[in-house]
């Protein structure tokens, strides 16, 4: 039996999310895996090492941010994987779809300063018990681009006691940009296989654009899986 | 089938920091309108359904404020049910 050796990971595509190509290039261009993109209507998935949503406007925002995706055919499909363990990482409107969706604790506000902020982001790994950031020690940081309108991260008092009890906060914003409760920039589920970002590893992922810190995320996930 | 109209009106809850809102505040003010002292912003949701009754109606309505139009995480949501229509 041959081992199979290349990711195959399913990209999510919204009606109004724009940064689907950009994982597909960072995902197949720059790590040489295997992408197949997910039409939101579609119900069934292929056999999949791990599933992202993306960044954009699903959706043109309509409602609230991530709203009217968490109720798309797509995501039940995405329900049952991420239920059977597989991987699944929300990357800014991606993230948003995931609370909205309840896969996620919290939900997403507009910025404090109302700015949609648009820059490199100084981040701090709260926890690497997620695969996606076990190559980073807990307390390192890393820069990660961040573009939003609406990244103020919401949870009442009860709900972060028991996301810092559970080890769910997965990384902190070294300043606080947007104003999120306990500068919090993603978290995880209870169980650790669905990560919800703010900021965008896949456009970290080619010193062409400024920094590959990025790619350290994606790695984690393969070598963890025993894929790379 | 009767048809019944609805509105539901989705806000933040208080505990929840609205900046756009604080933004419209100070522009009143900047106005003259000094007596005010705070804005809120929501959204008013109205809604038209056919339903055989008035119950029901309310019942589907509840659902859907429940599940769709607000994030009970961060908002809250009323409903208003009005008279029957036709």
């Amino acid at each position: 039996m041959t081992r199979r050796v290349e990711m195959h990971v399913g990209v999510a595509v919204f009606p109004g999310a724009n940064c689907d190509r950009d994982v597909g290039w960072a995902l197949a261009g720059c790590l040489g895996w295997r992408v197949t993109f997910l039409w939101h209507q579609d119900a069934t998935l292929p056999k999949l090492d791990a599933l992202i949503l993306p960044g954009g406007f699903s959706y043109g925002d309509y409602l609230r941010c991530g709203a009217i995706a968490s109720s798309a055919p797509l995501l039940r499909a995405v329900a049952d994987f991420a239920a059977r363990g597989g991987p699944v990482l929300g990357i800014c409107n991606g993230f948003q779809v995931l609370t909205e969706a309840g896969l996620l604790p919290g939900g997403l506000l507009r910025n404090r300063g109302l700015h949609f902020i648009c820059r490199n982001q100084r981040l701090q790994v709260a926890s690497s018990r997620c695969p996606w950031l076990r190559h980073f020690a807990q307390g390192e940081s890393l820069t990660l681009p961040i573009a939003h309108g609406e990244g103020c991260y919401h949870i009442d008092p009860p709900g972060l006691r028991q996301l810092e009890d559970n080890d769910q906060v997965a990384l902190r914003y070294l300043d606080n940009p947007n104003g999120s409760v306990d500068r919090i920039a993603g978290v995880s589920n209870e169980a650790g296989n669905v990560l919800g970002l703010m900021p965008h590893p896949e456009r970290a992922c080619d010193q062409a654009t400024g920094g590959t810190d990025g790619q350290v995320l994606f790695q984690g996930l393969a070598d963890w899986m025993g894929l790379s | 089938m009767p048809h019944f109209h609805a509105t539901v009106r989705v806000g933040l809850r208080a505990s929840v920091l609205d900046p756009a809102g604080d933004a419209v505040c100070a522009a009143a003010q900047r106005l003259g309108h000094g007596a005010i002292q705070s804005i809120r912003i929501g959204k008013a949701v109205e809604i038209r359904l056919e339903a055989p009754d008035a119950a029901t109606a309310r019942q589907q309505l509840e659902s859907l404020s429940a599940n769709l139009l607000a994030n009970p995480v961060m908002e809250t949501w009323s409903l208003e049910l009005h008279d029957q229509e036709g």
